[in-house]
């Protein structure tokens, strides 16, 4: 059987008038009104974020200052709300990372759009875009809501990298297949 | 300056009655309606408004920011807000009615407050307490209830008026539950009066005479009515909670089933006076409560005010009466809010349900049996 | 219509499934018959098998014989003459179908031959495909969702090989990228037939490379990066322009000459990126000229004619007052589809007008770039515009000297680069159609702004009078008319019918008014297009010579 019969005790003369339960409840809204109160008053207070937090989506850059975003277009195209519009570009040969080949020209997220869903962070093979701790936004028009490369990098900065790939990749090509 | 107030003409001095109960109700409302929102946050874990701040005070070292944190310049903002807004009235209304509803409502609130005393001084001359009142008139609570019980019409007017159904709604809950329970109220302060009043000519409904029966010496001559007839103070709080149309009550209102009530379709200046009327009605509900059951004036039960401040100067005798009084009829304002948000609402026909099944039978078994009571101790 | 000769056919079993093929089919075109996938790189169907990938593998069975007798070894369990299964797999793009034959092509062994030649290829390859412009139509990346293990156990040092190496002036080379699988190699020698392109260097060290000295800039360059199953060979003009996954794919025609090439737009959101072949095996096989695909530059050129900002019935009102003076000529376009050259016949007839075409030629490479370089001269033949092979403007010039002519509508027609002199020019009025400012537009009275060829829709009939559509890939130039809504609106304002300018509508007029076309619409002309009844025209000498998939009717007589 799925259903349980409870059996119902017969209210007290004191519980049907209401009365104890009344007082009972005054007694907890008392408590609470003397309270502490929860609420964090932003903006002089400002929460902790917490690791993993999904706030806007920066383009980060690699401890050399390498921008790390080669334009792939992964975000771009997995962004649900279409909010990441890329140029690609190619990277001018006298470069110092002429050898990654591909960077973006141009790389507009429109904050308006945005859910923050963090899917491109998700799907970007290079790592170069996260949502970091920036929550707050706000601008008087919508092409202020539109954050441009210069902005996306201003509010990324350099985050650590595991890799080094295009670094390795680099002192390979130098290196050629002498070592073999 | 009694002298000069007495020697002005007769309307002038009017006048100057009908300013006092303006500059009394309007300020006292708006104080409730910060306490409310300041209260309700308190219980609820929230500071409550805080963020606004007048230009000139806020700046105040110290007493600016505490003001502000009281929200205090948030109720200036409010009232200002209420002056200026646009005037909307919508078109499918009874212009006429429409526009006269909250004036129904505050006249009666207006009105009542003066026959309230709200403290008493010690007259030298004549060696006795004199209550602070507007009108010291004999009819006292029956002018208050009388005059009080009007305001049920603008809650009609204004659901009549407002031809839209949810005002309507409201506006017939409101005069059946104001009905039902005033009833109940009144039967509730007869054993007060009973007992007030030997049999005689010299009978008064006098609210000065209550608070006086509650300060005499001896065990009962001292004793407070609520502890006398807890069950009348009992009826006579709850039908007061329904007569102000205060949650648990609030079924005029109702905002969960009925929008805004009877007041769905007013907005701006209209809707503050509606405000007000409440506010003004509550005060003088917990007034009429504390001068009935509690004492009025007297600081403590068997502790009356008399002794105290006979040798003072007036006004500071009249000071700690009037502060002894507002004391206690501002705990029961914050009850009211207090309850506000603890108890949930009841349905409709539980109001219709507690009202004439329950209280109306226990006022009527309380009146006879303080009847019966009082009449067997007067014998005796 | 001419009906293809009934081939062979021969009975095969792909995973059971029995089916009949053509005779001298491959397995891997067999199984595509019956919609299974046998992956491969080296293989192509318009190239020479060369085998080398080794992606194709698949097991292959004959049924049993017994050798002595050549009598069929029944399997008791099941009825059935036994298979014997060849124990090691073969390749399928190399082996020929035959009667009887059975083939796996999902069996665990397959499978593991499969991974095994991925595991392979990705030894070496490099991590480049958020930078590479292969990615999303990649055959490696395809094969490796499928067969890749998702890690590599190769720890080892990778090869390095040259990167972004110019091949030729519009074709990038990323060696690493290369999985050595020879189709670009094949095609330049047997399609394009410019043998640059070889192996140099051995084992996983071998390089594709130009020979010393030359480069890659035939004119078919591009089809090499369009068969590269990988990002090796790149187009220089797309690079790094957009991802493929993002651009809609539009079915068009080459408006480049009269061989009517099957073309794909590549678009997005309005802006075309590329053009690549589609395939049409009657036509173009999978092939195109490098210099078809920059055509849609035309669409945003600096040249495009600006709507002037006066209101469109202004346009229309000063062209009508022109072309109700009388003496008015006509001058069509090789370049008009079909139901544009229709409607200017149509508008021709209904002022009397005298009507001209103006031929284009050039050399034709005998590939597909064909010497008339009008996509649409057999339309103007076709809806009665003309009824001889267009040539100069001659005799309009003559008639324009005499006085004769008056007012000239020009079909996006240059008048002066077709040979009328300025002098002529100034003497008549010129109403003028088109996309493109020219010396043309310049003189004319009156200009409507056109759409090009990849922002309207409607059909060219190439040089083997075949009726193939082309639709718009993308939204017209803003304030720019289709073509047919301008020659519609001309022939109502001079007081001619309107049967509607709309493609539904000019086809039934179309259908209704020439013996050739009854009974099509346009939505029944099949992708790779109809082949239309030519024997009208037998008698006249197009210019066009030998090219793929077409003989001058000349030379079949001679032939
Ligand atoms: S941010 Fe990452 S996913 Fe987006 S384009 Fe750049 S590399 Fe690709
Ligand atoms: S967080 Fe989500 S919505 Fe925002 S840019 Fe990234 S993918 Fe788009
Ligand atoms: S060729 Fe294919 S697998 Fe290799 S990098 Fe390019 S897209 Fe990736
Ligand atoms: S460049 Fe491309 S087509 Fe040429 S061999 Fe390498 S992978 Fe094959
Ligand atoms: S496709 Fe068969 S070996 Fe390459």
């Amino acid at each position: 059987m799925s259903f349980k019969t409870v059996e119902r005790k017969p209210l007290s003369f004191a519980e049907r008038t209401y009365v104890p339960q009344i007082l009972g409840g005054l007694k907890t809204t008392f408590k609470k009104m003397v309270k502490p109160n929860e609420t964090l008053e932003y903006p002089e207070a400002r929460p902790t974020i917490p690791p993993g937090y999904r706030g806007v989506p920066t383009l980060v850059k690699d401890p050399n200052g390498r921008e790390k975003c080669v334009s792939c277009q992964l975000c771009e195209f997995v962004c649900p709300p279409k909010a990441i519009r890329i140029k690609p570009g190619e990277i001018p040969a006298d470069d110092p990372t002429a050898h990654v080949e591909k960077a973006p020209q141009e790389f507009d997220i429109d904050m308006l759009r945005c859910i923050y869903c963090g899917l491109c962070q998700e799907v970007c093979p290079e790592e170069a875009i996260w949502l970091q701790n920036v929550f707050s936004l706000s601008g008087y028009t919508r092409e202020e809501m539109v954050n441009n490369k210069a902005k996306l990098y201003e509010l990324g900065g350099t985050l650590p990298d595991d890799h080094y790939k295009w670094d390795k990749k680099k002192a390979a090509e130098e290196a050629g297949n002498g070592g073999h | 300056m009694i002298e000069l107030y007495l020697s002005l003409p007769i309307w002038v001095q009017a006048s100057l009655k009908g300013l006092i109960a303006i500059g009394l109700i309007i300020p006292i409302a708006g104080a409730c309606s910060l306490a409310e929102r300041k209260i309700s946050a308190w219980i609820q874990g929230r500071p409550g408004p805080n963020r606004a701040r007048a230009w000139g005070l806020g700046y105040i070292p110290i007493l600016g920011p505490i003001l502000q944190r009281l929200g205090v310049f948030h109720l200036m903002a409010d009232g200002a807000k209420f002056v200026f807004k646009e005037d909307v009235v919508p078109g499918h209304v009874n212009k006429f009615y429409y526009y006269l509803a909250p004036l129904v409502a505050l006249v009666p609130s207006l009105c009542t407050i003066v026959v309230v005393p709200f403290g008493a001084y010690f007259d030298a001359a004549t060696e006795t307490l004199k209550p602070l009142i507007l009108a010291d008139v004999d009819v006292g609570i029956l002018a208050v209830f009388a005059i009080g019980s009007l305001s049920v019409y603008s809650l009609i007017l204004a659901g009549w008026a407002s031809n839209s159904k949810y005002p309507f709604l409201g506006g017939v809950r409101a005069s059946a539950q104001l009905i039902s329970y005033e009833l109940s109220m009144t039967l509730s302060v007869i054993p007060v009066f009973l007992w007030v009043n030997a049999p005689g000519p010299e009978a008064t409904l006098s609210l000065f005479a209550v608070v006086e029966s509650q300060s005499q010496p001896g065990f009962w001559g001292g004793m407070w009515f609520v502890f006398l007839m807890p069950l009348c103070a009992f009826v006579f709080l709850v039908s007061l909670f329904a007569e102000t149309n205060r949650q648990p009550f609030d079924m005029p209102e109702s905002e969960a089933d009925l929008v805004g009530g009877f007041h769905t379709e007013y907005g701006e200046f209209k809707w503050s006076i509606f405000f007000v009327a409440e506010y003004a009605h509550m005060t003088i509900g917990s007034g009429v409560f504390v001068l009935l059951f509690l004492g009025g004036w007297n600081p403590l039960p068997w502790v009356p005010l008399e002794p105290l401040i006979a040798g003072l100067p007036v006004w500071l005798g009249g000071l700690i009466g009037a502060s002894v009084f507002l004391g206690k009829t501002f705990f029961f304002i914050f009850l009211f809010m207090w309850v506000r948000w603890t108890l949930p609402r009841f349905r409709y026909d539980q109001v219709m349900k507690l009202g004439w099944q329950k209280l109306l039978p226990i006022a009527i078994a309380n009146v006879i049996f303080y009847a019966l009571a009082i009449a067997l101790i007067e014998r005796a | 219509m001419i009906q293809p000769a009934q081939p062979e056919l021969v009975t095969v079993f792909i995973d059971g499934q029995e089916i009949a093929v053509p005779k001298g089919t491959n397995v891997i075109e067999a199984a595509r018959m019956v919609g299974t996938d046998v992956p491969h790189y080296c293989y192509h169907p318009k190239l020479s098998i060369a085998g080398n990938c080794r992606m194709c593998l698949i097991e292959l069975g004959m049924p049993m014989t017994d050798r002595a007798t050549r009598e069929p070894i029944m399997d008791e369990a099941t009825g059935k003459q036994k298979i014997n299964w060849i124990p090691r797999p073969q390749i399928g793009c190399g082996t020929t179908v035959a009667p009887g034959m059975h083939v796996k092509t999902q069996s665990p062994m397959v499978k593991e031959c499969r991974e095994g030649v991925m595991e392979f290829l990705l030894i070496n390859h490099p991590l480049d495909c958020p930078i590479c412009d292969q990615a999303g139509e990649c055959k490696l990346q395809e094969q490796a969702t499928g067969y890749g293990r998702g890690y590599s156990r190769f720890i080892e040092q990778k090869n390095v090989k040259p990167k972004r190496t110019r091949l030729g002036p519009r074709v990038t080379l990323d060696d690493e990228r290369c999985v050595l699988c020879s189709r670009c190699i094949r095609f330049t020698q047997e399609v394009a037939k410019d043998d640059v392109l070889g192996f140099v260097d051995r084992g996983s060290y071998s390089t594709l490379t130009c020979y010393p000295g030359k480069e890659l800039e035939n004119n078919y360059s591009l089809n090499t990066v369009d068969i590269c199953p990988v990002g090796a060979l790149t187009s220089t003009d797309f690079r790094f322009k957009m991802r493929v996954w993002f651009l809609k794919q539009t079915n068009s025609i080459c408006p480049e000459s009269s061989v009517g090439v099957n073309t794909v737009v590549w678009s997005r959101e309005g802006v075309i990126y590329r053009i690549t072949p589609r395939r049409n095996d009657e036509v173009n096989d999978t092939w195109m000229p490098d210099s078809g695909r920059v055509l849609y530059k035309e669409v945003q050129a600096e040249n495009r004619l600006q709507p002037t900002g006066d209101p469109a019935s202004d346009l229309l009102a000063t062209a009508t007052r022109l072309l109700q003076g009388g003496a008015v000529a006509v001058v069509g376009s090789g370049r008009s589809s079909l139901e544009e050259q229709f409607l200017t016949a149509k508008l021709a007839r209904q002022l009397h007008a005298a009507t001209f075409v103006v031929g284009r030629t050039g050399a034709g490479d005998g590939i597909l770039i064909s010497a008339d370089r009008n996509p649409n001269t057999r339309g103007a033949l076709v809806t009665g515009l003309i009824s001889e092979v267009p040539g100069d403007l001659a005799a309009l010039g003559r008639e324009i000297d005499a006085g004769k002519v008056k007012t000239v509508v020009s079909v996006g027609e240059d008048l002066s680069a077709a040979g009328l002199t300025a002098e002529q020019l100034a003497k008549v009025a010129i109403v003028y159609l088109g996309s493109h400012a020219n010396a043309t537009s310049a003189a004319a009275q009156v200009v409507f702004p056109t759409l090009t060829v990849f922002e309207k829709s409607g059909s060219f009939i190439n040089q083997q009078f075949r009726l193939q559509k082309f639709a718009s890939a993308v939204p017209g130039l803003t304030g720019a008319t289709d073509d047919r809504v301008v020659l519609d609106q001309l022939v109502t304002a001079v007081g001619g019918e309107s049967a509607g300018s709309d493609l539904v509508s000019v086809w039934r007029e179309l259908a209704a008014g020439i013996p050739g076309l009854a009974d099509l619409t346009y939505a029944k002309i099949p992708d790779t297009g109809l082949l239309l009844a030519d024997d009208t025209w037998s008698q006249l000498t197009f210019p066009e010579g030998e090219s793929l998939h077409h003989q001058p009717a000349a030379a079949e007589t001679t032939a």
